[in-house]
């Protein structure tokens, strides 16, 4: 079926009875005639048994003849990962978590038959505080600000209707049949959006050097090949609203005059494929894809290509050539892709999060964007905030945000009573920004000024007990690993700063390596072909900035303040401690423990080999890092 | 299907050109489990691209193996996230237990260890796969007795003898 902007209009009234449960302004209309019930199925949640929840939900449901009034709705992440398995009951708004199938007939006897919500399923900020019911109230939820994760959560992302029906396609239409491509690339100018991929650079202007490039046959990508260690921010908007991103990448066609889009998705999330095609093939059926769309003549097609496992691939030219069946191997700049692009003609790419930014944007207009957000840095950022920190999960926050916000009051700070260190921000080739700077505004300037990125908007919370001098080396072997070795400043730079980073961690550290590092990075930096080595120095620098003394203590004393790095530890039982149980003794690997039940064990020095397995096992605490 | 005609499958999906191989190649591996050096030849036969392009596109992606993988195929979340909550320890001990590096099939067929960059998946960490099943927020203790059941899977499904022909079927 072939829809027009009428017919849109059409299916969004059809909708509208269906999707009330879940505004919240309906909270009281709603009630006592229908409930949704919202299970998160992201990749978090599904991992934690959520479409297991799911089935004894309905199951439960039909034993009540209850499946009538209460609807389960699987939708894509709810960003609180770190409680998951997740179920919102809307219109109330209740926030259940951390579910197993055990609870469920309780939980539907109790809530939907009795009317009496179960607090034991509900958030609370510590063990023993009161319970907060509403999503909304929660701390997590509560200073997020939501654009491109708009209907993360609230949609069934498997229904196209659903996406219309909350107002989806409607700014396609406005952009197809009430703006000019020129209009369009100027009210995206005028919102101040800049990539979110990691360089940031103006969306609207890099539309336009693409529109005005010589040439009938011009392309748009997408950039969904998320590489970054512990980030999933593009994921997760795939997972959960994909024609949210299909919207987007329609309206950047129309302004810049292409007729087909890639989307280059990573091929470890098998889940966000699924979704992106299914939704691709939707939007075919209503004729949102292909030939002649909504009746307005302009045509698009889109393409997906699944990455095979290379960093270097988020490089604008390193990813055509990936689709353009090369190597990743990044070229020289210019020629821009924008004049010279896949297969040779003008290219324009932007990551999910800045596609799924754009119909807001046509929708709500540019003065709205723009009033969110810095002078800079216009709009929201979604973050993936992992790492040591209370309330792992997916984050949207408006620029100029804190990072101490970010990090204490959405993310409820450092568990079991630790102390904070840094926050990295930026993936592999960002930088670690500490405590001193933490009330740093979240924005493209500042995070630079601190010698860090914005990134595509991985954030790691660091604790006391993490090594600085480790971390840095786990990132540059990251980035040496990755490095494509086309340039030697990346290539063979990242491979010493290693060895000499692995040297330190390992005691073998001499006097005047940091200043050898630094050396080698700001040569790296200013001398690599591409962003991956520009950047790889990164963590490098800033920890040595902010850190140096830790540095300084494996150099100088042989000693791992963190207690992290093996060549510098050792493992000791507190004789106070040990209740002589046994557990390190039958569990060490090399049997380097001697002890008899009851009495204080003791580890022989000689032949442990610092695998840590009488730590982790001691129930006691008696084992201890020196 | 015989092996010939699931290749020929695999090829008139694409396109012909160069800009088609890494898909082919992914279908290759799905259908197969890796890339098995005659399958690549045959293909590289029937598409008239060198097989030395394979080769050069098969080492450089990570994704892509060219043994077969074992009946367990272990995979250890080393991303950042994980990383700070000591997945490196993890490998460690898988490494030791299983006598193989990260990368690496044991001998008998049965294990296959990898490390991969991120599965996006970071309140879990760190993170465990075994054939796709999740095991998270692991520590050595956990991945000892991981190891424990996988074993006992192991010598329940017949252990080395069945995985005399590995992943190749």
């Amino acid at each position: 079926m072939k829809i027009t902007p009428a017919d849109l209009e059409a299916i969004r009234g059809r909708m509208e009875p269906l999707l009330a449960p879940r505004s919240d302004h309906r909270e009281d209309a709603g009630r006592g005639k229908r409930l949704d019930l919202l299970v998160c199925a992201g990749t978090g949640c599904v991992s934690n048994n959520s479409l297991k929840v799911k089935t004894a939900l309905e199951k439960e449901l039909e034993k009540h003849q209850l499946q009538d009034d209460i609807r389960v709705i699987t939708t894509g992440c709810n960003g609180f990962c770190a409680n998951g398995p997740i179920v919102v009951v809307k219109p109330d708004d209740i926030f259940y978590q951390l579910l197993t199938e055990e609870d469920v007939p309780h939980l539907v006897e109790e809530h939907f038959l009795k009317g009496r919500p179960v607090e034991r399923l509900m958030y609370r900020l510590a063990e023993n505080d009161a319970p907060i019911p509403r999503m909304r109230e929660i701390p997590f939820f509560g200073k997020q600000q939501l654009i491109a994760l708009a209907n993360r959560g609230l949609v069934d992302p498997e229904n196209i209707d659903e996406y219309i029906g909350l107002g989806g396609y409607r700014a396609l239409a406005k952009a197809l049949t009430g703006m000019t491509p020129e209009a369009v690339i100027q009210e995206i100018k005028a919102s101040g959006l800049r990539g979110r991929g990691g360089a940031g650079f103006p969306t609207g202007r890099k539309w336009e050097f693409c529109r005005n490039a010589p040439g009938e046959e011009k392309y748009i990508i997408c950039n969904a090949d998320e590489g970054d260690p512990g980030a999933f921010m593009d994921r997760s908007i795939v997972e959960s609203d994909p024609h949210a991103l299909l919207e987007g990448m329609l309206i950047g066609a129309r302004a810049i005059g292409a007729r087909h889009g890639f989307i280059y998705i990573r091929g470890e999330y098998p889940l966000a494929l699924e979704r992106l095609t299914q939704a691709i093939e939707q939007a075919h059926d209503y004729g949102l894809l292909g030939e002649d769309i909504l009746g307005t003549g302009f045509s698009f097609e889109i393409t997906v290509s699944k990455g095979a496992g290379a960093f270097v691939c988020g490089e604008e030219t390193s990813l055509i050539g990936s689709l353009e069946g090369k190597l990743p191997e990044p070229r020289v700049r210019p020629p821009f892709p924008a004049q010279s692009g896949y297969m040779g003609k003008p290219t324009n790419i932007n990551n999910v999060e800045t596609w799924a930014n754009v119909p807001h944007i046509i929708n709500r207009g540019a003065a709205w964007f723009s009033s969110i957000g810095t002078e800079s840095s216009k709009g929201t950022k979604v973050f993936s905030l992992v790492g040591k920190v209370v309330n792992t999960g997916l984050v949207e926050v408006p620029m100029g945000i804190s990072m101490r916000e970010i990090v204490f009051d959405i993310g409820g700070g450092i568990p079991d009573g630790k102390k904070f260190k840094a926050v990295q921000t930026g993936g592999p080739s960002g930088g670690c920004i500490p405590e001193s700077l933490l009330d740093t505004p979240v924005d493209y300037e500042s995070l630079a000024q601190a010698g860090s990125i914005m990134g595509s908007g991985g954030m790691i919370v660091m604790d006391e007990n993490n090594c600085m001098v480790e971390v840095a080396r786990y990132f540059v072997s990251f980035t040496q690993e990755e490095s494509c070795g086309k340039c030697s400043p990346c290539r063979e730079g990242t491979w010493h700063m290693k060895n000499i980073l692995t040297d330190i961690t390992e005691g073998k550290g001499r006097e005047g390596d940091l200043e050898l590092l630094e050396k080698m990075g700001r040569l790296i930096k200013d001398t690599a072909l591409c962003g991956l080595g520009n950047t790889a120095p990164n963590p490098v620098l800033t920890t040595i900035r902010y850190f140096r003394e830790e540095y300084e203590a494996h150099i100088r004393d042989k000693r791992c303040p963190a207690g992290v790095c093996k060549a510098l530890i050792r493992y000791l039982i507190d004789p106070e401690k040990c209740t002589g149980c046994q557990a390190c003794f039958k569990n060490c690997p090399v049997n380097c423990i001697a002890g008899e039940r009851k009495k204080v064990h003791v580890i022989d020095q000689s032949r442990c080999i610092k695998c840590g397995m009488c730590h982790s096992v001691c129930n006691f605490d008696a084992v201890r890092i020196e | 299907m015989e092996q010939a005609e699931k290749i020929q499958s695999i090829v008139e999906r694409y396109s012909s050109g160069k800009s088609s191989l890494i898909a082919v190649m992914q279908d290759v591996a799905q259908e197969f489990g890796y890339l098995p050096e005659e399958v690549l030849q045959d293909v590289a036969r029937r598409i008239e691209v060198p097989i030395s392009t394979f080769y050069s596109l098969a080492t450089f992606y990570k994704s892509f193996r060219l043994e077969p993988i074992g009946r367990k195929h272990v995979c250890v979340c080393v991303g950042t996230a994980c990383h700070v909550r000591g997945a490196e320890r993890v490998v460690d001990t898988l490494e030791r237990e299983l006598q193989i590096r990260a990368g690496e099939t044991t001998k008998d067929g049965n294990y296959t260890l990898e490390t991969v960059n991120c599965l996006g998946a970071c309140a879990l960490g760190p993170l465990v796969t075994v054939n796709g099943e999740y095991f998270g927020k692991i520590d050595q203790k956990k991945t000892a007795r991981l190891l424990k059941q996988l074993r006992s899977q192991v010598e329940a499904d017949g252990g080395e003898a069945g995985a005399a022909d590995g992943g190749a079927s």
